[in-house]
């Protein structure tokens, strides 16, 4: 894969909230590039407006003003079908909460995505491949084991694992980590970054949010906010 | 698919789905348990309508009658659509009890009497099959066992008897030499008295040959005697020969409305022959009715009743919407977290939508199957429940002492049912639809911060 080709683009992008009455602006102006291949860190203090950047690259959020460009399609212009369809083919999430789906067991959480994007017919015409690769990711995860279990009868590192195979099911172009080792002792945190690097060495892009200077260094890139505008890139 | 598996998975891990399917099943109970006997009821009545009246009948509302009934039903009897057909005198009299024979029945009372030529009234009716003692043998009715030679009557089972507390009446094993003296005015064919100056009553006494029981209010009102017995007593026999209706009955193959429609033309074609005849005008108030347009006053008040209950079900219908919308209100609310991730995996607002609304759907069907499955083995023993509640709390649906209604209904209508469940569907999908949309709304980034906190 190239790291020569720009997968992300974003162009001046603004971001405010409304509290009560006053207006809060959480990015004034955010000017970012992200290469194909790439592990870029976004490191900032807490309210800097990294998780809001992150949702906005992630087509979670729209912002007020400016662009942002994935593959060459604005975000701007396509529609919210097309919003969906770019979530769920091109882009991953891992959330420092883990967010997996109580009702639904290891194996099931994983296979969501491909649930979501195929039809019910489309979904018994692929369905012993994809859980065949679901079954492959969760294996690569150290979760072989667990397939059967409910996200509640796993320690925090297991879910995180289970919600990065469930982000890899589509094979995203990019991979979104939110605070990904935010929730989980130091220890486990490591083996999430561990797992993260192997990613980006296959070939995954991938941005992660962190407020931790250590686990940023781990990124080939780090890009700093602070009060809504990028103040330093290394 | 993931949408069925979500749904499901909501549907049996969520204690308050369980409030919900308790709400549709207790809702489809009720609903089922009473239209069934409702139904039944008005199905019981209408038929017993149905049954006394035959399914066409030709009548004058004037006490006069009309007349040119033989050549009418010689007519009738060459239609091949026609079964059978019975002429018919009704006319009021006052009945005095003075030889009660050992019946509890004395005094006197005013009554509806109604002279039929047994054999054919039968044919058209359900006259045998309400007999108490000459079932088989209907042209032995007037005929009391204990002096054939007597004129017999037939009063209903409601005025000779009682029921106990279970309904059934105390009848005896044979009819007892109980006399009736029955009076009624004469009328001319011109409608005047035509006893006037000489006794304006004619009186006749006839015997206790048998009783009748309709299952309903005839039971108490009416009064059967022979034919040419009712034609003389209501001056129908006198000079010109009248009667009040002519009751007939279809082959089975008959459309009730295309038959009816026949009568009415052979009827008008008739009366046309007739135009110079004398007393003309009498088969000309005369008119051509189906048992249901008859029975119009009596079935509405029934069918008034449904419409009524069904009114009430409606209400609880709307209960029912509330307490799915509350569920489903909660269920979202603790359900923000999977929205979010749904969302940020790409899925439509029309999908999370389509899970809560298949939720609902599962519900319903839940909530049916349970309902349904109760209200059944319920109806099938509501008899016996019935009975036990009587027994050991003197408590009953209706007095059966007083009522002419047995047994509560208890035959499930599939047509009934269909309707219910598919109201109940609607039902629950309705109590839905507002928080699917909500949540179908509810912005990922939000959702899944609410998570977080």
């Amino acid at each position: 894969m190239s790291k020569n080709i720009t997968l992300l683009q974003t162009k001046d992008v603004h971001k405010s909230y409304k509290l009560g009455q006053a207006k809060i602006n959480v990015l004034k102006g955010v000017d970012l590039e992200v290469k194909q291949g790439e592990f870029v860190a976004i490191i900032g203090a807490s309210g800097s407006g990294k998780s809001t950047l992150l949702h906005i690259l992630g087509a979670l959020d729209k912002p007020d003003k400016g662009s942002v460009k994935f593959d060459g399609k604005d975000f701007n212009k396509a529609s919210s079908a097309k919003l969906n369809h770019i979530r769920n083919k091109n882009v991953g999430f891992v959330f420092q909460f883990y967010h997996l789906l109580d009702e639904l067991n290891v194996l099931e959480n994983a296979l969501v995505p491909k649930m979501a994007g195929t039809s019910v017919f489309g979904w018994f015409a692929c369905r012993n491949r994809a859980i065949q690769r679901a079954k492959e990711l969760l294996s690569q995860f150290g979760l072989e084991d667990r397939m059967k279990h409910k996200p509640y009868q796993l320690s925090g590192g297991e879910r995180q694992r289970v919600a990065i195979a469930r982000a890899l099911m589509n094979e995203p172009k990019m991979l979104l980590a939110d605070e990904p080792t935010g929730n989980l002792d130091s220890q486990t945190g490591n083996g999430i970054l561990t797992v993260l690097e192997r990613l980006n060495q296959a070939g995954q892009t991938i941005i992660m949010v962190t407020h931790d200077e250590r686990i940023a260094r781990m990124a080939q890139r780090t890009i700093k906010l602070a009060d809504g505008v990028i103040t330093e890139t290394n | 698919m993931y949408k069925f598996i979500l749904a499901a998975r909501y549907l049996f891990k969520r204690r308050i789905s369980y409030l919900a399917i308790s709400a549709v099943a207790l809702s489809v109970f009720v609903v089922l348990v009473v239209i069934t006997v409702l139904n039944g009821i008005s199905e019981n009545f209408k038929g017993y309508i149905h049954q006394s009246i035959g399914d066409c009948v030709i009548h004058s509302k004037s006490l006069v009658g009309f007349g040119y009934y033989d050549e009418f039903l010689e007519e009738l009897e060459r239609q091949p659509y026609v079964a059978a057909a019975s002429p018919v005198i009704k006319n009021y009299a006052l009945i005095s009890v003075r030889d009660s024979g050992g019946l509890s029945v004395y005094g006197d009372f005013t009554k509806e009497i109604i002279g039929i030529e047994p054999v054919s009234y039968s044919r058209v009716t359900g006259f045998s099959e309400w007999l108490g003692y000459n079932r088989e043998n209907p042209q032995m009715v007037f005929r009391p066992w204990y002096d054939p030679n007597l004129p017999g009557c037939v009063p209903g089972i409601g005025f000779l008897f009682t029921r106990d507390k279970m309904g059934a009446y105390n009848t005896a094993d044979s009819a007892s030499p109980a006399a009736f003296e029955i009076n009624c005015i004469p009328l001319t064919a011109r409608g005047a008295l035509a006893r006037a100056g000489a006794g304006e009553f004619s009186s006749k006494t006839f015997y206790y040959s048998d009783h009748f029981q309709a299952g309903y209010s005839i039971d108490w009102r009416l009064f059967y005697i022979p034919f040419e017995d009712a034609q003389l007593l209501s001056g129908m026999g006198i000079g010109h020969k009248r009667i009040s209706a002519i009751h007939i009955k279809f082959t089975p193959q008959t459309d009730l409305q295309a038959g009816c429609d026949k009568i009415k033309t052979l009827w008008n074609d008739f009366i046309n022959t007739k135009s110079d005849a004398p007393y003309f005008n009498l088969l000309e108030r005369a008119s051509v009715q189906s048992w249901k347009e008859y029975s119009r006053m009596m079935v509405a008040l029934v069918e008034t009743q449904q419409t009524l209950m069904i009114f009430c079900f409606a209400m609880i219908g709307l209960i029912i919407v509330s307490i799915i919308f509350v569920v489903f209100d909660m269920i979202i609310s603790h359900k923000s977290k999977d929205i979010g991730i749904l969302k940020s995996i790409g899925t439509s607002n029309f999908s999370v939508i389509s899970i809560f609304m298949l939720f609902a759907l599962f519900i319903s069907i839940a909530g049916s199957a349970i309902g349904t499955l109760a209200g059944w083995r319920f109806l099938v023993h509501i008899n016996e429940i019935e009975r036990w509640v009587f027994e050991n709390f003197e408590f009953q649906l209706w007095d059966r002492s007083i009522s002419s209604m047995g047994d509560i209904p208890n035959t499930m209508n599939f047509n009934s049912l269909l309707i219910i469940l598919i109201c109940s569907a609607g039902v629950c999908m309705l109590g839905a639809l507002l928080p699917s949309f909500k949540a179908s709304r509810a912005k990922c980034v939000d959702t899944l911060q609410v998570a977080q906190l």
